[in-house]
């Protein structure tokens, strides 16, 4: 079937599987793998995009529910080249171990400044919880958000 | 395999009249994992995205109805959180932010598994299931509704349209075991409420039984309540914990819970 997707501003189609999950299509139709697949079970966060402007797994979300809507991802952060705050910032920290999770988490820092502009250490952290990070680099991560906040 | 996208409610039930096999999908959380998992090959899924009726809340005369697409982000806030307060702390305790904004309480009601996190404070506050199909519109006790393990009332035509609540405004809460605070299945789960007004105690727990059970006893019996619940799980071994944990664990959240609401 075919979908009609604005991705990162831009009307996107692609014929997709009726079962395919919209992380499929972003990463093997669409040219955009930013998004990681990991778990594709809604665990562990890598896939994280914007759906109509709500944080959610783009594994969870049938290809054929976003047709029609808009889908912001990671590979549309930065703006014209120069980087989301949040990018620099883990740029900075070192937030990055491995950076498979890197993409996720940083679109979801991205969400919560967006919505809460001085998030305490406690609304980062479950801001956050639905990421995983596999070389545990979480410190790290956190100072990069009180990075960005400070920015 | 395809995709049926309806537009409307009349068209949705329609649908489903036409294609009972079909499988609903509202915010994906259960039904993808199926999918991504070759658990699950469909002829038809049924999304439900586009169905306007199902969103969102509404309030009739002292009836609150909770569309079946209200996710639990929507529960987490405003009126919703200020009327149904243990259904806004169970919705803060499922999975993540990614997942809270796209499950809904109809999924969980369609899901029906024992360990569903909405389940227990909709049963407390004595919450009746809408469901319809074109054969007409009928209203189900929630604890009629759940049927069994993963199982429940809905015939193949019908669809949930939403949950109907009369808020008891009444001292209230949730708690639920698991290892952390975010991503955990419950390995048990509890809502109490401690109605003045009715002279009641009513508790319904999670992940203990086939079904998420409701448990009432006089107010005046909140001694000896705690072990009426424990008393009235029927839990399982798995993977996540014991029986005896589990009712062990039920003794000792309705106590700490009653507490709290009696506090």
């Amino acid at each position: 079937m075919r979908v009609s997707i604005t991705v990162n501003g831009e009307v996107r189609e692609a014929e997709v599987w009726a079962g395919e999950s919209l992380l499929t299509t972003l990463r093997d139709r669409l040219d955009l793998p930013g998004s990681k697949n990991a778990c594709e079970q809604g665990e562990c966060g890598s896939c994280s995009v914007l759906l109509d402007d709500e944080l959610v797994c783009s594994c969870l979300v049938l290809a054929a529910q976003a047709d029609g809507h808009e889908v912001a991802t990671v590979e549309g952060l930065a703006d014209d080249g120069s980087l989301h705050p949040v990018q620099d910032a883990f740029a900075a920290t070192g937030a990055v171990q491995c950076g498979f999770c890197t993409p996720g988490f940083v679109v979801a820092a991205a969400d919560l400044l967006r919505r809460v502009p001085d998030p305490s250490d406690d609304e980062i952290r479950e801001a956050l919880s639905g990421n995983l990070c596999r070389c545990t680099g979480y410190q790290k991560i956190l100072d990069a958000v009180h990075l960005a906040v400070e920015r | 395999m395809d995709v049926l996208t309806p537009r409307s409610l009349d068209e949705a039930l329609r649908l489903k009249a036409e294609h009972p096999g079909a499988v609903s999908i509202q915010g994906g959380t259960d039904v993808m994992i199926a999918l991504n998992f070759d658990q699950a090959r469909p002829e038809l899924l049924l999304n439900l995205n586009e169905v306007v009726e199902l969103r969102g809340w509404s309030r009739e005369n002292g009836t609150l109805r909770l569309g079946a697409g209200l996710t639990y982000a929507d529960a987490m806030a405003d009126v919703v959180a200020d009327e149904l307060p243990a259904l806004a702390e169970a919705s803060r305790t499922v999975g993540s932010p990614q997942i809270r904004n796209r499950g809904t309480i109809g999924g969980n009601l369609g899901t029906a598994s024992p360990a569903g996190d909405a389940l227990p404070p909709l049963l407390v506050e004595r919450a009746v299931v809408e469901v319809a199909s074109t054969r007409g519109a009928r209203r189900v006790p929630l604890q009629e509704f759940l049927v069994g393990v993963k199982r429940n009332a809905l015939d193949d035509d019908e669809l949930i349209l939403s949950v109907l609540v009369e808020p008891s405004r009444q001292s209230q809460t949730f708690m639920k075991v698991g290892p952390r605070n975010a991503m955990v299945i419950a390995v048990c789960s509890l809502a109490v409420v401690v109605d003045r007004e009715r002279g009641e105690l009513r508790a319904a727990f999670g992940s203990a039984a086939p079904v998420a059970r409701l448990v009432t006893a006089a107010i005046d019996e909140a001694e000896s309540f705690p072990e009426q619940v424990a008393g009235a799980a029927s839990p399982i071994d798995d993977v996540r914990g014991t029986a005896a944990y589990r009712r062990h664990a039920l003794r000792v959240l309705t106590a700490r819970a009653l507490e709290r609401c009696l506090a």
